[in-house]
């Protein structure tokens, strides 16, 4: 049977404040377990959580990034559960009233469509502690460091129909709240998690089947490959006339398969209600205006930017400014090479091609951006052809040095001096003289082809250093003798 | 309106509660004259009458975005029963 795939996901985002969401302690990854904790965090009695204005802050401005209503009166609720590195009994969330309401995302697709993602909302939570598993005597070892860091919750509408545009969605996200700067959007370190509902149904069909919940995915590789198992799964049931539990599961990556964490028949009675311990949250207009005129450029405008000051392609420009990263790369690089469209050429080119092969991010590039733009000024004045060039990014990228060093050290300079190309050339068309007596017997749309065989010959003889601009013409006027 | 015994043991278990039979009895009795009064309430005509989520009449107050809070790990890890390596321990949790 052919399958539809509904998705929707929820985001977990950490917001990058200095202290906790309800509490002075410091927020940060990786300190000693419990130093970073205080009695708030630790659910003591009579301790009472006082709201950090920055996480207000922030959570507007993303707001205002996906064209969202803002939640002028916004209330914390208490979703109610029982785990040991959730001290209180209750994680304080929001339920009715987010302080991000219904807003979109145009989310670019690999084929250069774009789908229109609904955000159903985003609401402001604490994260719980971390229950460490390890044998400790036989028992759980407790650290709440983690516990009332301040999260962001971004939940999307069951927009979403392919693994491809889910990974697309939660790039998008994860390029607009580091473009904001509310997020470190380090997903290794847990900064932005996600949580996938997905279900099939018979194409063409209009309910719902019933989904699952695949927990905490923190990679985009791992979106994609837990979507593509959960997919099979669930095929596989449907086909065999079995039905699909609600339920939540588990993404094991080493395995690429996912399981079953619990039931959900309790896990899902979390019996929320507004926290007594909490005052409704009210902005006014002028706050929420306030903090719009702050925005950055954000990726989408950037794209835009792109397309006008620098004539790049709608897809070029798109790609270009997915992470902020790349984009200062591009901008930084353009700078000195000054040729936008040669510089996209070879930032999404050679240059991802390598940041690939090493699985390394843009910013952690061995080339900065300023010295690839001096490899692509060389290419721009014809020091050197695109095939060299490959090869002193290479040399580069190894530490060898900078372009010119490595040019001129591996004296990659393109012949340009007609003389020496005619010689050269001379020399070939004596060596072959057969293929030249049948290139001058030829009609013209036949020369046109037979013309790469000299070419090459001299490419070869120059070591790839002829500039392909000055011998062609030069080769066209001998070989007609 | 009355909830059965089932409902008491579930709500109890929600909560972590064990209860005795004799328990669950009380509590259903209990808990369903809560529910009688809450649905005498319900006749009231609320239309119109915004939800309250906090009967103050005030609203949130704001905390800068200062770390304020020293490490007191040590205090805090004495009122444990056991702790190992700066955690708390618990009886071992299986997801």
């Amino acid at each position: 049977m052919n399958w539809e795939v509904v998705i929707g996901l929820e985001i977990h985002t950490q917001l990058s404040t200095k202290s906790k969401l309800f509490s002075g302690a410091a927020v940060g990854f990786g300190a000693e377990p419990n130093t970073q904790t205080t009695l708030v965090d630790l659910g003591m009695p009579g301790a009472l959580p006082v709201f950090n204005k920055e996480a207000l802050r922030m959570a507007v401005m993303f707001g205002h990034a996906i064209n969202a209503e803002i939640g002028m009166t916004s209330v914390f609720a208490r979703k109610n559960y029982f785990y040991p590195d959730l001290p209180k009994g209750y994680q304080t969330s929001q339920m009715d009233h987010p302080i991000v309401g219904k807003g979109y995302l145009d989310v670019m697709l690999e084929d250069g469509t774009t789908s229109r993602v609904g955000i159903t909302r985003a609401h402001l939570e604490e994260d719980a502690g971390k229950s460490l598993h390890e044998d400790f005597q036989g028992m759980t070892g407790i650290d709440l460091n983690r516990s009332s860091t301040p999260l962001l919750e971004i939940v999307s509408e069951p927009d979403i129909r392919s693994a491809k545009e889910a990974v697309a969605y939660v790039k998008m996200i994860h390029s607009i709240v580091t473009y904001l700067g509310i997020c470190d959007g380090n997903m290794a370190e847990g900064s932005m998690r996600c949580d996938i509902n997905l279900s099939l149904r018979p194409k063409g069909q209009k309910e719902y089947g019933t989904r699952t919940e695949i927990k905490n995915v923190n990679s985009f590789r791992f979106i994609e490959k837990a979507i593509y198992t959960e997919i099979e799964r669930q095929a596989d049931i449907l086909e065999d006339g079995g039905r699909i539990v609600q339920e939540t599961r588990l993404y094991d990556p080493e395995k690429n398969e996912t399981r079953s964490m619990r039931s959900k028949e309790d896990a899902n009675d979390y019996r929320y209600f507004p926290c007594p311990d909490l005052l409704p949250v009210v902005l006014t207009q002028e706050y929420v205006d306030d903090i719009k005129a702050t925005l950055p450029e954000l990726p989408s405008q950037k794209a835009v930017r792109f397309q006008s000051e620098h004539a790049l392609s709608e897809y070029d420009a798109n790609v270009l400014s997915s992470s902020r990263a790349m984009a200062d790369f591009f901008e930084n690089a353009n700078n000195v090479a000054k040729d936008a469209k040669l510089t996209a050429n070879w930032v999404m080119g050679e240059l991802s091609k390598l940041l690939n092969q090493e699985q390394l991010d843009i910013e952690n590039s061995p080339v900065s951006a300023e010295a690839f733009g001096e490899l692509l000024v060389r290419i721009k004045d014809n020091t050197i052809n695109g095939k060299t060039a490959k090869d002193v990014l290479q040399a580069m990228w190894n530490g060898e040095g900078s372009a010119d060093a490595i040019i001129d050290a591996k004296g990659l300079k393109q012949v340009t001096d007609t003389g020496a190309i005619e010689a050269m050339i001379q020399t070939i068309l004596d060596a072959n003289t057969a293929q030249v007596e049948q290139y001058r017997a030829a009609d013209e749309d036949k020369q046109k082809k037979m013309i790469g065989f000299f070419v090459g010959q001299v490419m070869k003889a120059s070591q790839g250093k002829a500039n392909p601009g000055i011998v062609n013409p030069i080769l066209i006027k001998m070989l007609k003798g | 309106m009355s909830i059965d015994k089932q409902d008491v043991q579930k709500i109890a278990h929600l909560a972590r509660l064990a209860l005795t039979e004799e328990d669950a009895d009380q509590y259903q009795h209990s808990l369903s004259s809560i529910l009688s009064l809450v649905e005498q309430m319900q006749s009231i005509d609320t239309d119109g009458v915004e939800p309250l989520s906090n009967p103050l009449e005030m609203t949130q107050r704001l905390r800068e975005d200062l770390v304020t809070e020293e490490n007191r790990r040590d205090a805090f890890l004495a009122n444990a029963p056991q702790t190992e390596a700066g955690l708390f321990l618990v009886p071992k949790v299986i997801d």
